[in-house]
């Protein structure tokens, strides 16, 4: 199986004439890189090409790498139904750079990209209605970056004065806290973890 | 089944009450009683509960309704309209997206008006008390008369919060809210 998959990413690699930049096997699983200026032929390349026929796009996400300059990476994640077969197409961008929207290629693709651009912010180009599909109305931040904190910037209650829900900055009565169980400053790593103690011990 | 009964009065003293019922009915044609006795009685007797599922919760409140433990024994059906309901169940995680139509929804309810926090979402945030998205708590939004407990409380849970609700119906006895 890994072997087919290995043949097939470099004959896309051949087929598409530099669109791919790199193609690896990891966990048995077919993962292409490209460029955003040559996603799209990419990805119709896949959708048509009588050896890939992915015909099904599964979803469009992001992953965010705040250390890298191109801190996000647009994943698409495509399956063939004729080739019982999976692919994974990345491509880097940054905030600002906008990625080819894939709707003209794949019709699901539109709120797939609403929903990256929503939760990271990254920019798509074309894209026939790019607006935020899963946060509140009049939302700011994007909030899977990793840079947005974990509760956000305003919280809402009713306002009994004005008859209407209203945002206020957040104020939390208690900090969020995290049990950083394996830290050595808590005890060491030998130390039991909560529930350890009900599990059988492999001797 | 976990609910409380209250305590029946003896046989004897039950059969002497319906004996002088009997005997004024037959009597005079009519009985007598608190007009806010007979409120809270009709009131407690007819809950109508809008059904507000917003998460897992909603289907332990559909349990309730079911046949094993069917709130209907209690008055207490269920309302898909708020202008006809009397008790509103919040059942699960009320988002910052969805808190402006639960207000509304609450605002359509005539008077008077219950609502019941069912689960750890909808009292106080619960496992996301520290999302960005998720209010901490139905009550800021609407008032609360009775939080039920748990993630999510179990259909007798929140059957019980039912008959707690009926208690404080019955013990206010006010006739406007």
């Amino acid at each position: 199986m890994a072997e087919g998959l290995s043949e097939l990413g470099q004959h896309i690699a051949q087929a598409t004439a530099g669109a791919v930049t790199a193609h690896r096997v990891d966990l048995g699983e077919l993962m292409l890189d490209t460029t955003a200026d040559k996603v799209i032929a990419l990805l119709a390349f896949l959708r048509d090409d009588p050896k890939c026929l992915f015909k099904q796009l599964i979803d469009i996400c992001g992953v965010d790498w705040p250390e890298r300059e191109k801190r996000f990476d647009v994943v698409y994640n495509l399956l063939s139904l004729k080739n019982n077969q999976r692919i994974r197409v990345k491509v880097a961008t940054d905030e600002t750079t906008p990625v080819p929207s894939a709707a003209s290629v794949y019709s699901a693709a539109g709120w797939f990209e609403r929903e990256t651009y929503d939760l990271y912010g990254v920019w798509f180009s074309d894209h026939p209605d790019l607006r935020r599909i899963l946060t509140d109305y009049g939302f700011e931040g994007h909030p899977l970056r990793k840079d947005f904190p974990l509760t956000g910037f305003v919280e809402l209650r009713w306002d009994d004065v004005q008859k209407r829900v209203i945002y206020e900055p957040v104020k939390l009565t208690q900090e969020f806290r995290r049990f950083d169980f394996l830290s050595p400053w808590e005890g060491g790593i030998e130390r039991e973890l909560p529930g350890d103690e009900k599990a059988t011990k492999a001797s | 089944m976990g609910v409380i009964t209250p305590a029946k009065p003896s046989s004897a003293a039950e059969a002497a009450l319906s004996r002088a019922l009997n005997d004024e009915l037959a009597d005079k044609g009519f009985v007598v009683a608190q007009l806010d006795k007979l409120i809270t009685w009709a009131r407690t007797g007819s809950m109508w509960g809008l059904t507000f599922g917003l998460a897992c919760c909603g289907v332990e409140m559909i349990h309730c309704w079911m046949s094993r433990y069917d709130l209907d024994r209690f008055g207490f059906a269920p309302m898909p309209s708020p202008r006809a309901a009397d008790v509103m169940i919040v059942a699960g995680t009320l988002t910052n997206k969805m808190a402006p139509a639960l207000r509304k929804v609450y605002d359509q309810m005539a008077e008077p008006r219950y609502v019941i926090s069912m689960g750890s979402c909808a009292n106080g945030g619960g496992y996301y008390h520290y999302s960005y998205s998720v209010v901490r708590g139905c009550d800021r939004i609407v008032p609360v008369d009775v939080y039920v407990p748990g993630c999510p409380p179990t259909a007798e849970a929140l059957l019980y919060g039912v008959l707690q609700l009926q208690k404080k119906v019955r013990r206010t006895g006010t006739l406007v809210r």
